[in-house]
């Protein structure tokens, strides 16, 4: 017996019960559907977070002060003021792995210009920051070595701040706007960069140089963080070992002591977050899973009921020489034919949703190759696993007692 | 030597049905030659059926020794057993067990389908021949339900003829239809035994075994008649006696 008559005698049992078949493929298509479009889902929120992540530059490297993890519970005041310019001058002179460094420091406040005014954060930072951040001017320039040196009043401004400023004006390059009335002269604005993971507005923002902000809007001696951008991403890790290890013997901290800082890398921050979306992912699929395990007992339900009615079928064909394993094979790959067929519409019905969310919502989605792949084989073991006690219960019927059941 | 198509010696078959053994055949020896046809009668219980599914290979003896075609049968598995059936035994049943929704020719290919040796091409072909042989060949397409009883009864003969067995089986073949009908029935196996095709054929009517060479009475589990058909009738001479088919 080869394999491509069983195949058309299961298949043609099934297209004998169509609407049946129809409805037993609805459960394997409503779980394949809902795998499909889990992981697509699950899947694209994760690259979207990643891609957020790189966005705000992906070998940066954060210092902080305190010892408090992102989230965590922060220390009291002098903890937050541990960060100091001998600091960022201890890393820039001693770290190997490091390609730019930063110091940073920032406050919030109104900035005005004409009639204008909107509420935004003035950020000092070195003329690396740009390079670290993986950002660019679009228009003019970033401030210079000199300009931090002279404690220039020069800013480059973020695209919102200037479309809140200056509505209605084409060029702003050499336009003064007033921070906490200092008079800053706009030399560049920034290229666009939209939202980062927390929602934030990255191009709301003002930058000049560090020694300007901290002496004349500031007036503070320490620093907010340390940015600095590891030369390459693999080598991430081991900056953030590297600035640590220069951090401790410039604090001069005892074995015993906290750290009164941390250094995190935005690796670590894609690695966090993707663990969280992971994990959502794995729930949601899993909650479709079960549908497509309830879907796999409706097949064995049904082939249950397919066995017993067809009973004296059974019994005439091993009258006429089947032997056990034909008639096995033939309920087995009708199973697997029924929960293939609900997989491929499956598929297509999810990738349907899929498509549809994307394009209503706006969520990010993702399709892999894998996740089809893995359906299939779902499938296929489903068919297996739920169709093969009731076609072994059809191979072991006696030809005589199947003959003459009624 | 011809060897004897069927050759059987003290076969008992005992049933257990709870703390009771039904003993439903007693010892019989049977020999059924090439070219024979058979009836087996008998009354109801008398095990008509139970020998005759031992013929088929549906089923194997308590004790006793059954050589079909010169293979013991009793030393067979049940794969085994499936095989010759599927290449030496063609099955007719009084209720035609064809499946449904499924054309006469489909029905008829089915026991080809099991055996590997034999080509798509040569199936179609064989079935075709096999429905030309029982006056179907333009009824090939139709479903069992747009068929009468007797032409059911001819696909599924075709059905068994189809494999080309060494003898052909019937159970009570003509218990589902009507006298006309029956004769019909028995005139095609008459002319199927005159091309030389061997049949036991199992009924409990009197006039039917007439159409045979020979019977063999069973009561109760043992032979207890085996006789040449020495009025044997010729179904095609009886059918023109019968009042006409009112149309
Ligand atoms: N599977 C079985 N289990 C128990 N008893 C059986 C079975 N098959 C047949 N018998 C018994 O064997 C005897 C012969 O039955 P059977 O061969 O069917 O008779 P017939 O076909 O001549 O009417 C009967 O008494 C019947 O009850
Ligand atoms: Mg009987």
């Amino acid at each position: 017996m080869n394999y491509s008559n069983l195949i058309k005698i299961a298949w043609k049992a099934i297209m004998l019960n169509k609407t049946r078949a129809m409805l037993t493929m609805l459960g394997i298509i409503i779980g394949v559907a809902s795998v499909i479009a889990m992981l697509a889902i699950g899947e694209g929120s994760k690259e979207s977070i990643k891609k957020n992540i790189s966005s705000m530059g992906a070998n940066m490297i954060t210092v902080r002060p305190g010892a408090g993890m992102m989230g965590g519970v922060r220390q009291g005041m002098t903890d937050m003021q541990s960060l100091k310019m001998k600091d960022y001058q201890a890393i820039k002179q001693q770290a190997v792995l490091l390609k730019d460094i930063s110091p940073l420091v920032n406050g919030s406040g109104q900035a005005i210009a004409g009639a204008n005014n909107w509420p935004t954060s003035i950020y000092g930072a070195a003329t690396a920051y740009l390079d670290i951040r993986e950002w660019g001017v679009e228009d003019g320039s970033m401030f210079t070595e000199d300009d931090i040196n002279a404690y220039a009043k020069v800013a480059v401004i973020g695209k919102t701040v200037q479309e809140n400023l200056f509505p209605n004006e084409k060029e702003v390059i050499g336009k003064m706007i007033r921070f906490k009335n200092i008079p800053f002269k706009v030399i560049g604005v920034l290229k666009e960069k939209g939202e980062n993971t927390f929602g934030q507005d990255q191009d709301d923002i003002i930058i000049a140089p560090y020694t300007a902000v901290q002496k004349r809007i500031l007036a503070q001696d320490y620093l907010q963080s340390i940015v600095a951008s590891a030369i390459s991403e693999d080598q991430a890790g081991a900056a953030v070992v590297e600035v640590t290890s220069i951090l401790e013997k410039s604090h001069q901290l005892r074995e015993d002591q906290d750290n009164d800082f941390n250094v995190s890398s935005q690796q670590e921050l894609i690695k966090t977050f993707s663990a969280t979306s992971e994990m959502l992912t794995v729930l949601l699929v899993a909650i479709a899973g079960i549908s497509l395990i309830v879907g796999g007992i409706g097949i064995m339900n049904i082939m249950y009921v397919s066995v017993k009615e067809r009973t004296r079928e059974i019994g005439l064909r091993m009258a006429i020489g089947a032997k056990g394993k034909h008639i096995l094979l033939q309920f087995l790959i009708e199973s697997i034919l029924i929960s293939l067929t609900g997989g491929v519409l499956g598929v297509v019905f999810g990738l349907s949703i899929t498509f549809v969310i994307a394009q209503i919502a706006g969520w990010p989605v993702s399709i892999t190759i894998n996740s089809i792949v893995i359906s299939f084989v779902v499938c296929t073991v489903t068919g297996v696993f739920f169709g093969w006690y009731p076609a072994r219960k059809a191979a072991q019927s006696d030809p005589i007692t199947a003959l003459r059941y009624e | 030597m011809v060897q004897p198509t069927i050759r059987i010696e003290q076969l008992t078959r005992s049933f257990k049905m709870g703390d009771e053994i039904v003993k439903a055949l007693k010892g019989i020896d049977l020999r059924i030659e090439q070219g024979e046809f058979v009836t087996i009668m008998g009354t109801s219980g008398s095990g008509k059926s139970t020998l005759l599914n031992i013929l088929g290979c549906l089923d194997q003896p308590s004790s006793g020794d059954y050589f079909l075609d010169g293979v013991s049968v009793k030393d067979l598995d049940k794969n085994e057993l499936a095989t010759i059936r599927n290449t030496k035994i063609g099955f007719i049943f009084q209720s035609y067990n064809l499946l449904a929704r499924t054309s006469a020719i489909e029905n008829v290919e089915l026991p080809l389908l099991y055996n590997p040796a034999i080509s798509a091409e040569e199936r179609r072909q064989r079935a075709v021949d096999a429905l030309k042989k029982v006056g179907l060949e333009t009824r090939m397409g139709h479903m069992p339900s747009q068929l009468s009883g007797g032409q059911q009864q001819r696909v599924a003969i075709a059905r068994s003829l189809v494999n080309q067995p060494v003898i052909l089986l019937a159970d009570e073949a003509t218990g589902n239809l009507d006298t006309r009908t029956s004769y019909e029935v028995m005139n095609l196996f008459q002319e199927l035994n005159e091309h030389g095709i061997t049949i036991g054929f199992v009924t409990h009517e009197e006039d039917i075994a007439r159409f045979s060479k020979r019977t063999v009475v069973l009561r109760d589990g043992n032979i207890i008649k085996d006789n040449i058909v020495s009025d044997r009738l010729w179904a095609k001479a009886e059918l023109n006696k019968l009042p006409g088919p009112i149309d």
